[in-house]
């Protein structure tokens, strides 16, 4: 499965509770539609710690590399690559 | 914007009405800053300009003395502007949580009798699908992107464009301060959300409590991560402005590295949580010190603090004050422990806020022996009138048999009270969950799920939960034939509840355990 598959089905499956793939665009923000709270946060980054092996460190929990499909997968390459 | 303020503002001596607070604030410095949020800084001036041009353009809008009006925002300059706004036109504000979806939002919007609705284009999804329905509403002002809509009867606007044609100046409000200011929808245990009706009095007399006791000054900076529809968040708005302070103003506490960026850069010195807040802080704290020197004042309302976080936050905030308190929206606050306690009774919640009293009576109404537990009852100006529209649900609250000719607070919460008159709490006499620090009605959760297909029956209870406080477990049994599975069922509940009220999880059983008279046992399912 490629990374976009693999975040989308988490988030499609864990906030939103369905597997429609047109309820998530990958621009959208997950904290203005109300996908994402304080504690879906640490949900989400334990997901993608262990399903990615990164370690994120708390000040990587911004919304630039957090908050929508598309700005979470550039931050998951960017670490991986470090 | 530039708006232009009249010369005939009524500048008042002493602060009556809750918008007196901004009126005295903005006078004694209007260079000030009231807020710093994602919208920019603004000041006191700025603030002034924004609510009285708001308020005109209330009024152009057909808004009159005690009129209703909705605030469905998130934590913004916009929702700061829009409450203080609608107080000068002499209106009553209803602060909506941005995360109540349509169906909640059209009751709130019916049951208040909202004339205007104040809003944010990123909420549209939600709003624009009930206006056909929202009889009584005559118009809808909006921040953000400019949305292409329109409904019969309502006037749909930009907030710059209602704002840009309210003529600048003056206003002109005959509000008293037995007059109501505010509604403040809270869930109850019948699972409708009723709105708790208070004055301008009832506020301002909490406001200056809660000041006096947390030792407040205009020097303070007041960081904001609670939304302003919980009375908590709202009062840190309150609270800043009538003191001539600032506020450091914050969505949510989602993305806590930001959060944290802007308290050690703004220096902010007092901090209100809930624990699930300061469970993240913890947690946080433990991979990677937290160090805010600069915080002088840290509260914590809404669910127990437990008494072994309190020496990491000491870790945290070094120099801070740790508030302990209890309140409920009937009467904003109830009590408060001395920080200077809290290492000798990290148990309690303290005595009553000043101004106040509060007593234990037991279930038959007698008075209880220090140390018996007994149903916590609050006397003084901040107690609620009343729900809205509710005077069954309001007697059931507000006892007029205890003392003459004036209403006491029953909080339905038992206590017990020690010799020294600290206030511990045992538990509450209803079934409602406490999650996130937010009250849960099971009975909303369980319509919500009735209202699915293919539901037969649902149970909804609060199972203990290390980060939540409690979380929320719902046992269904399905129809004939029914094939949900949990996912369907959540999704149900995701788009009718706010997040917070989405059962973590779903258990799915042949029938559901009922008791002699046939009612679901929930003791059979704890």
């Amino acid at each position: 499965m490629s990374n976009e598959v693999t975040v989308r089905n988490y988030i499609l499956e864990n906030y939103l509770f369905t597997d429609d793939q047109s309820a998530l665009s990958n621009d959208s923000s997950l904290l203005d539609e109300g996908i994402l709270d304080s504690t879906g946060i640490l949900e989400l980054v334990v997901f993608l710690e262990d399903e990615f092996g990164i370690k994120v460190d708390d000040h990587e929990m911004v919304p630039e590399n957090l908050d929508s499909v598309n700005s979470i997968l550039k931050y998951i390459s960017n670490k991986s690559s470090q | 914007m530039n708006i232009e303020l009249g010369d005939q503002i009524i500048q008042p001596e002493i602060n009556r009405l809750l918008g007196d607070s901004l009126l005295v604030a903005e006078r004694k410095h209007p260079a000030k800053l009231v807020a710093s949020t994602a919208e920019g800084e603004f000041t006191y001036r700025e603030l002034l300009q924004y609510a009285v041009a708001l308020a005109n353009a209330l009024q152009l809008q057909g808004i009159e003395r005690g009129d209703r009006v909705a605030i469905y925002m998130d934590n913004s300059w916009p929702a700061i502007y829009s409450l203080y706004g609608v107080i000068l036109a002499g209106g009553v504000f209803v602060m909506i949580n941005p995360q109540t979806k349509a169906d909640k939002l059209a009751y709130i919007l019916d049951d208040s009798d909202a004339k205007v609705l104040l809003t944010n284009s990123h909420l549209k999804d939600n709003f624009l699908p009930i206006l056909k329905h929202a009889t009584k509403l005559t118009g809808v002002f909006y921040s953000g992107e400019t949305i292409q809509a329109s409904a019969k009867n309502i006037s749909i606007k930009h907030l710059d464009s209602a704002l840009g044609n309210a003529s600048a100046g003056n206003i002109f409000s005959t509000s008293i301060p037995t007059d109501l200011a505010s509604l403040v929808y809270t869930s109850g245990s019948t699972g409708a959300p009723k709105g708790v009706m208070h004055t301008h009095q009832s506020m301002l007399f909490a406001l200056n409590s809660l000041v006096e006791y947390l030792r407040l000054s205009s020097n303070d900076k007041i960081l904001n991560i609670l939304p302003f529809a919980f009375d908590y968040g709202l009062y840190q708005l309150l609270m800043t402005v009538h003191l001539g302070a600032t506020l450091v103003l914050e969505k949510s506490f989602v993305f806590p590295a930001p959060v944290f960026k802007r308290m050690l850069e703004n220096e902010v010195t007092v901090f209100p949580g809930v624990p699930t807040i300061f469970s993240m802080f913890l947690a946080s704290h433990g991979r990677n010190k937290l160090h805010f020197p600069s915080v002088t004042r840290v509260t914590n309302t809404a669910a127990a603090l437990p008494a072994d976080f309190i020496p990491n936050l000491k870790d945290i905030f070094p120099n801070a004050l740790i508030y302990k308190m209890y309140g409920l929206t009937e009467c904003k606050r109830v009590c408060y422990l001395e920080p200077e306690l809290i290492d000798q009774h990290p148990q309690s919640v303290g005595k009553a806020i000043p101004g106040t009293e509060v007593f234990l009576l037991s279930a038959a109404g007698e008075p209880v022996a220090p140390g018996d537990a007994g149903i916590l009852h609050v006397r003084g100006p901040h107690i609620m009138l009343g729900y809205w529209k509710q005077e069954e649900l309001s007697n059931k609250m507000l006892k007029g048999d205890i003392y003459p000719n004036q209403s006491i607070l029953c909080t339905h919460d038992w206590f017990k009270m020690d010799d020294n008159g600290l206030l511990y709490f045992i538990g509450r006499s209803d079934d409602i969950i406490k999650t996130r620090g937010e009250k849960v009605s099971p009975v909303e959760v369980e319509n919500v799920l009735h209202g699915l297909k293919g539901i037969k029956d649902a149970a909804v209870i609060g199972v203990v939960d290390e980060t939540l406080g409690q979380s929320i477990k719902a046992f269904v049994s399905l129809e004939e034939n029914g094939s949900l599975n949990d996912m369907q069922i959540k999704k149900w509940c995701a788009t009718n509840l706010e997040n917070h009220m989405v059962p973590k999880e779903i258990v799915v059983l042949p029938e559901l355990p009922k008791s002699a008279n046939g009612k679901i046992d929930k003791k059979q399912l704890a």
